[in-house]
């Protein structure tokens, strides 16, 4: 199955077989695979909180137990893939070096990362957890993915080193800031000690006040890192591929570079505001988190300009739309962040639905929208495709996922702020006018219409497995507005 | 200062960003172990029971602190509907923190004593036979599984490897004390005398064994019950 | 002044070094004589030989 690691003497003008793109096919696969799994999950514990008795009365389906497995499918496993796929094909052609390590160290990682994911996953329904979101991992799982982001780690910096290309291109300084940083964040918030060797059992060496902010700390760069990180590193390669222009200010992005992961790493305490973390801390995270805004508008300033002069590719390249509206949603999220992180809002937003909408107009319209751009843009090279099997399809899956986040996150945004202010509302006698389990109640219809969001955005997914299946197959739909190949699609074409 | 050498060599590329990433971490972490007072002096703060200890545990396992925190923040507001505010002091020994994130249900860092156990006992096996609104998930699973506790010692004897000051006969006598929590027989006398305020008796209803069910309404029951705050006085510098 | 004196001074005026830093970083990107250069550099993704399908 794999294809043979080609000798150095083969140049990159022959890339079949140059190129070690066997394992991006495989996870390729996966991110489609586990973004399916990752949102029927979300919407299932969506359903089950407007309506419980989904929880089946079974230990293993309840919300508590599954949500983790939503979370790190959505991140991890879907994420996570498109992660690791698109460095090892961007390293490979900016570099113009095959894979450090070829097909075996390839695979390992592929092969690594997925039985991390196995383990991970069926450890939460069979209630084996950390209990820190977004670590959940029991101890031999958090080391088994040590040992895989070490190889991760080895291969791309290998294929860097032995580049052909003088300048490392910006893509891979920010994927590399997201494989180190992740390292560091995962070591140090999941050091722990195991009750014993053969139990799944293990007591984290932070207590307290400690274990949140070294919790939040890594939280809050799971985010900065794995999910902004990296994925800038899509959009540094992925959009001026698409859009066949170079980036809008290659300056503009070495300063966004190093301002984005010098801010990011401090932001971890507005997780923690009026907490018994110490006030010092929480200002620090503040401030910083507010100062976060610039260069993350500089990156998606940068991201969108790129279509400058271009702009008509918007309305005729769905793939494109993919790419730059998933940039929108990032300055989007951005933008929301820092003036959450603002004490004043936070004392409202905090532990409400609004954190969630906020997380989710960050993941399905940023994240799983740039995933999903730079796999339609792959799969045809990947699997040497003319085109996609359908452009149209592509549009279809757009504007379903589009309605689905916008549903998503007004639902959110209503249902949150609304139960913040119901639990500091006073009657005019001075007594709180309600009771927790009447602003439970008036969550209701604003969870059923999140459901249906997320359910929105799953039927968009799966429209997409389709058109990929049918593309790797070889089919071509005749549409007549995408008849002609890509690049030579006129400007004025009409959809 | 050449940049070239950052974007011309990985390794040191790799270092400048390790660098760069590590020292916000730093700044924020360390002084949180050194500076004295992040963590306030109060009186009545203990390590877990045997049994509360098992509860938690289980509280953990079922991922409650997904829906419900354990963190009262300094509001009026919170302050009416919970209790006083959340002491730093009242988690020192908790491995991992269950602070929480997100307030499905309410805050529960002081809903010990608020409920009587058959109320818990009743609540968890079907929430909305007693809260009809409740979105809860049932866990009647707690009520008909046995506690397995024959290893509730090598916990506290991990728990006192990362610093929570389990005493040799805390340890030594971690299953009676369990049982005798549970069952509310045996010498309760020791017990208290270990776990101060710990509640004993028999939670779900059935004397004749410990179940989950025991362990997880115990730990409930003692949550945020152990400082006295009508004796608790703020000091002016802290917050 | 001993050793430890020195850097609790340095150490205090972290603000300042943190912004020279980043004007050090925008000068060196925006430094007209490396104009060129990122131009080129900006160029990368296109320069992989793989013919447009």
């Amino acid at each position: 199955m794999s294809v043979a690691v080609a000798s150095s003497a083969v140049g990159p003008g022959n890339h079949a077989g140059f190129y070690e793109d066997e394992v991006i096919r495989k996870f390729v696969v996966a991110t489609m695979f586990w973004g399916v799994v990752g949102f029927l999950v979300g919407t299932y514990i969506a359903f089950e909180l407007a309506y419980p008795v989904l929880n089946l009365d079974l230990p293993w389906t309840t919300f508590g137990r599954l949500r983790p497995v939503h979370t790190s499918a959505v991140i991890f496993a879907f994420g996570g893939n498109a992660l690791l796929g698109t460095s090892f094909y961007v390293v490979q052609r900016t570099c113009r070096a095959p894979l450090f390590g070829g097909a075996a160290l390839g695979n390992f990682v592929f092969w690594g990362y997925q039985a991390f994911i196995v383990l991970a996953a069926s450890g939460y329904v069979l209630g084996i957890t950390q209990s820190k979101e977004y670590a959940e991992p029991e101890w031999y799982t958090d080391l088994w993915l040590t040992i895989v982001w070490v190889a991760y780690l080895v291969c791309f910096v290998g294929t860097v080193m032995r580049r052909r290309e003088p300048h490392i291109y910006v893509a891979n300084w920010f994927y590399l800031a997201f494989i180190i940083t992740i390292a560091m964040l995962h070591i140090v918030n999941n050091l722990a000690v195991p009750v014993s060797f053969f139990g799944t059992k293990s007591y984290i060496v932070w207590s307290g006040v400690q274990d949140a902010m070294t919790q939040w700390w890594y939280g809050h760069n799971a985010v900065g890192f794995f999910l902004t990180s990296g994925f800038l590193g899509i959009m540094y390669y992925f959009i001026p591929k698409q859009a066949e222009r170079p980036v809008y200010s290659y300056r503009l992005s070495i300063v966004h570079f190093w301002t984005l992961i010098f801010i990011y790493i401090w932001a971890g305490p507005h997780h923690l505001h009026y907490t018994a973390l110490p006030d010092w801390t929480q200002t620090l995270g503040m401030v910083f988190s507010i100062v976060l805004w610039m260069p993350s508008w500089g990156g998606m300033i940068n991201g969108v300009m790129t279509l400058s002069g271009a702009w008509d590719k918007l309305r005729t390249d769905p793939i494109l739309r993919f790419l730059v509206v998933s940039v929108a949603f990032y300055g989007m999220s951005t933008f929301e962040g820092p003036m959450m992180s603002i004490k004043a809002v936070n004392s409202l937003s905090h532990y409400t639905d609004w954190t969630i909408g906020h997380v989710h107009s960050g993941a399905l319209g940023w994240v799983a929208m740039i995933s999903f751009g730079a796999v339609y843009f792959l799969v045809p090279r990947l699997w040497n495709r003319q085109r996609l099997y359908s452009l149209r399809l592509v549009t279809y899956h757009f504007w379903i996922s589009t309605i689905g986040i916008v549903l998503y996150i007004t639902a959110m945004w209503i249902s949150g702020i609304m139960q913040g202010l119901m639990w500091r509302a006073y009657d005019s006698l001075g007594f709180l006018q309600y009771s927790f389990i009447e602003t439970v109640e008036a969550m209701h219809p604003y969870y059923v219409i999140r459901a249906l969001g997320g359910l929105f955005f799953l039927i968009g997914s799966l429209v997409m497995v389709y058109n990929l299946v049918r593309t790797v197959r070889g089919d071509l739909r005749r549409e007549a507005a995408f008849e002609r190949p890509r690049a030579a699609v006129a400007p004025n074409a009409a959809e | 200062m050449k940049h070239e050498l950052f974007e011309r060599n990985v390794i040191i590329l790799s270092v400048a960003v390790l660098i760069t990433v590590a020292i916000g971490g730093l700044v924020q972490l360390v002084p949180l172990f050194t500076m004295e007072q992040t963590i306030e002096q109060v009186e009545g703060v203990r390590p877990y029971s045997p049994l509360e200890l098992a509860g938690r545990n289980i509280y953990v396992r079922e991922g409650c602190y997904l829906c419900h925190s354990q963190m009262i923040r300094t509001f009026r507001d919170e302050d009416e509907r919970y209790g006083h505010y959340s002491l730093a002091a009242e988690s020192m020994y908790d491995h991992p923190f269950q602070w929480g994130s997100k307030r499905t249900g309410p805050d529960l860092a002081r809903v010990g004593g608020k409920y009587s156990n058959d109320w818990h006992a009743l609540h968890l096996q079907d929430p909305r036979a007693v809260v009809p609104e409740s979105v809860m998930p049932p866990y009647a699973h707690l009520a008909t599984t046995e506690l397995k506790f024959g290893d509730v010692a090598q916990h506290m004897q991990t728990l006192r490897t990362v610093g929570v000051p389990y005493t040799d006969a805390d340890i030594a006598e971690a299953k009676s004390d369990l049982k005798a929590q549970a069952v509310g027989d045996g010498d309760t006398a020791a017990l208290l005398e270990r776990y101060p305020k710990a509640v004993v008796g028999d939670f779900d209803g059935d004397p004749s064994r410990v179940t989950e069910m025991d362990a997880v309404i115990a730990y409930l029951q003692m949550l945020g019950t152990l400082v006295d705050f009508s004796q608790y006085k703020a000091e002016p510098s802290f917050r | 002044m001993d050793l430890q004196a020195i850097w609790e001074t340095l150490a205090s005026l972290w603000v300042v070094w943190l912004i020279v830093l980043f004007a050090g970083i925008v000068f060196w990107a925006y430094r007209p004589k490396n104009k060129k250069r990122f131009e080129e550099d900006a160029r990368i993704p296109f320069q992989d030989d793989e013919g447009e399908r």
